[in-house]
């Protein structure tokens, strides 16, 4: 069952929007089918499935990293944050440089740069390490630089390959805060993936969940809590109903790789 | 099955203060085997080789005393190999140059790799005596033949490491710069060439090193022109000089191993900041 959006309250311009959209590999693999999503402004969509899914393909496919074989997307692809799974800092850079990168590929001048920059730096919370290089910092840290890069140009649309798998439970959950936090500030629309069921509701306000290879959409799920939200969230019992109900799904969606 | 037996472990004790023991650590694993080394030295001097045999290998005393104690010959064993050094030195730049240019242009466009690797293989391939003849008939004796020597010797090393180097950039990265529209330009000149200088300067090392053995071999084959250190070695061993060839082959050992250093020492200026390079711990 395909899912068409159902549109939430005060949901803004369109960002993204896939329609029936498939992916087949030269090889014959087909690793996405039939995906019908939009995504507007204000709204931060997550996606959860199986390892091996095509989550990220999908991701790559919005992003034209990467074509599909079937259906229509619609994106502006001029300015597109895409956090990587893995910082993708570059190591000669120091932290400054790293968020100075972006604009700098869209030859803005040295003053503006600097100023993107410094901003960013400030918002994901790594003033003072401006002059750091990558293999000084903590994984976080490194995390944090790489949204401050993705930031500076104020995308209207973030998407997010799993960009927290690989920081402790701790500065993840600290991350999915500030993540949360930015959403609300800016108002950029997001389309997240992860593994992290309670990740997902705690951030979104829609979670899909997808199944397993040929990915497509089996559910979607409205997360009624308003923003911001506060940490204690994740002990309320309506919260982890929710979690239940997506899990419940999930489980589901990926048993069906065995058939 | 035996039962557990728990047991206290205090801090580990330490005798010397930390800085002197890593020191330690580091000097005196390469003395113990300078000792055997020199051991072994002095037994094929003494045991192996009797009587008048002797004078085919000095023991390591008599290269101090006879060798780098006799100032005349010493002199002359440096004068060589200034000149042998400013030979490699000049096929080290060319082989820097023609290394990297070749290198850039083959990770960049396929067919040009596929051009020129195989010549690329060949030519380190080639015995180098083989070549002596052909380059000395071509080019006669002189400073541009060994010059020639040297750049065959390095440039290998030069331009696998480079194409390495260029073409280890994550994918990741890659996929930034595909989303951010750079030119071919930018994403060589940004992410591919900073990326690739580790690898650069690890084959920077190797051919310094060559291009100094290159140096010193063409002038040990051509036997002619401008004396450098290989013609100083042929000449002490045609006198059976067992002391001075061995001190001739020390100035050139010692010189090979400053090279080594002092491109070491650039590499960490370089690229030291940020790189963490395999098997270092940490920064």
């Amino acid at each position: 069952m395909a899912e068409r959006s159902d549109q939430p309250a005060g949901g803004g311009d369109l960002a993204l929007a896939f329609h029936d959209v498939g992916m087949t590999f030269a090889d014959g693999t087909e690793a996405v089918r039939d995906v019908t999503v939009d995504v507007r402004r204000g709204e931060f969509v997550t996606i959860v499935g199986p390892s091996g899914c095509g989550k990220s393909t999908l991701l790559r496919i919005a992003a034209g990293l990467q074509t599909h074989s079937a259906g229509e997307v619609v994106v502006d692809r001029s300015r597109i944050g895409y956090v990587f799974q893995d910082p993708t800092l570059l190591p000669w850079r120091t932290v400054r440089q790293n968020v100075e990168l972006l604009p700098q590929l869209h030859g803005m001048d040295k003053a503006t740069r600097r100023r993107l920059a410094d901003e960013a730096i400030a918002t994901v919370g790594l003033a003072g390490f401006e002059q750091h290089y990558p293999k000084t910092l903590s994984g976080g840290m490194r995390m944090r630089c790489s949204l401050a890069r993705s930031l500076t140009l104020r995308p209207p649309l973030f998407l997010f390959d799993e960009p927290f798998g690989a920081v402790d439970e701790i500065t993840r959950e600290r991350l999915n805060d500030e993540t949360q936090q930015l959403f609300q500030a800016e108002r950029f629309a997001g389309l997240f993936i992860t593994h992290s069921i309670s990740e997902a509701v705690y951030m979104s306000t829609r979670v899909l969940v997808m199944s397993a290879r040929p990915g497509t959409i089996t559910r979607g799920f409205t997360v009624p809590f308003g923003y911001p939200r506060q940490p204690e969230l994740r002990f309320e019992a309506s919260f982890a109903d929710l979690c239940h109900e997506i899990s419940v799904e999930l489980r589901e969606a990926s048993a069906g790789a065995g058939r | 099955m035996s039962e557990l037996r728990p047991r206290r472990y205090g801090p580990r004790p330490q005798t010397l203060p930390g800085r002197s023991r890593r020191l330690a650590a580091v000097v005196v694993p390469p003395l113990i085997l300078g000792a055997i080394l020199t051991g072994v030295w002095y037994y094929a001097s003494y045991v192996w080789l009797r009587g008048r045999r002797r004078v085919l290998l000095a023991p390591p005393h008599k290269v101090i005393t006879d060798g780098f104690g006799d100032s005349t010959h010493l002199g002359e064993i440096l004068a060589a190999a200034g000149r042998s050094g400013d030979v490699a030195l000049r096929g080290l730049i060319i082989a820097i140059l023609i290394g990297l240019t070749l290198a850039t242009l083959m990770s960049q466009w396929r067919s040009v790799e596929r051009a020129v690797w195989p010549y690329m293989i060949s030519l380190q391939a080639i015995p180098i005596l083989a070549m002596v003849p052909v380059i000395a008939l071509l080019f006669d004796t002189g400073k541009t033949s060994r010059i020639i020597v040297c750049v065959i010797f390095s440039l290998f090393p030069m331009v696998v490491n480079a194409l390495f180097g260029l073409k280890s950039a994550d994918q990741g990265h890659h996929d930034l710069f595909t989303l951010n529209n750079a030119s071919r330009w930018t994403r060589l000149t940004k992410l591919l060439i900073p990326g690739a200088m580790p690898a650069v300067f690890a084959g920077l090392r190797i051919s310094a090193s060559l291009a100094l053995i290159g140096g010193i071999v063409a002038d040990f084959f051509f036997g002619r022109g401008q004396v450098g250190l290989g013609q100083m070695i042929v000449r002490f061993k045609s006198e059976t000089n067992s002391p001075l060839t061995l001190t001739a082959i020390a100035v050139a050992c010692i010189f090979g191993v400053i090279v080594f250093l002092v491109f070491s020492w650039i590499e960490r200026r370089v690229v030291g900041r940020w790189y963490v390079s395999a098997g270092r711990n940490g920064p």
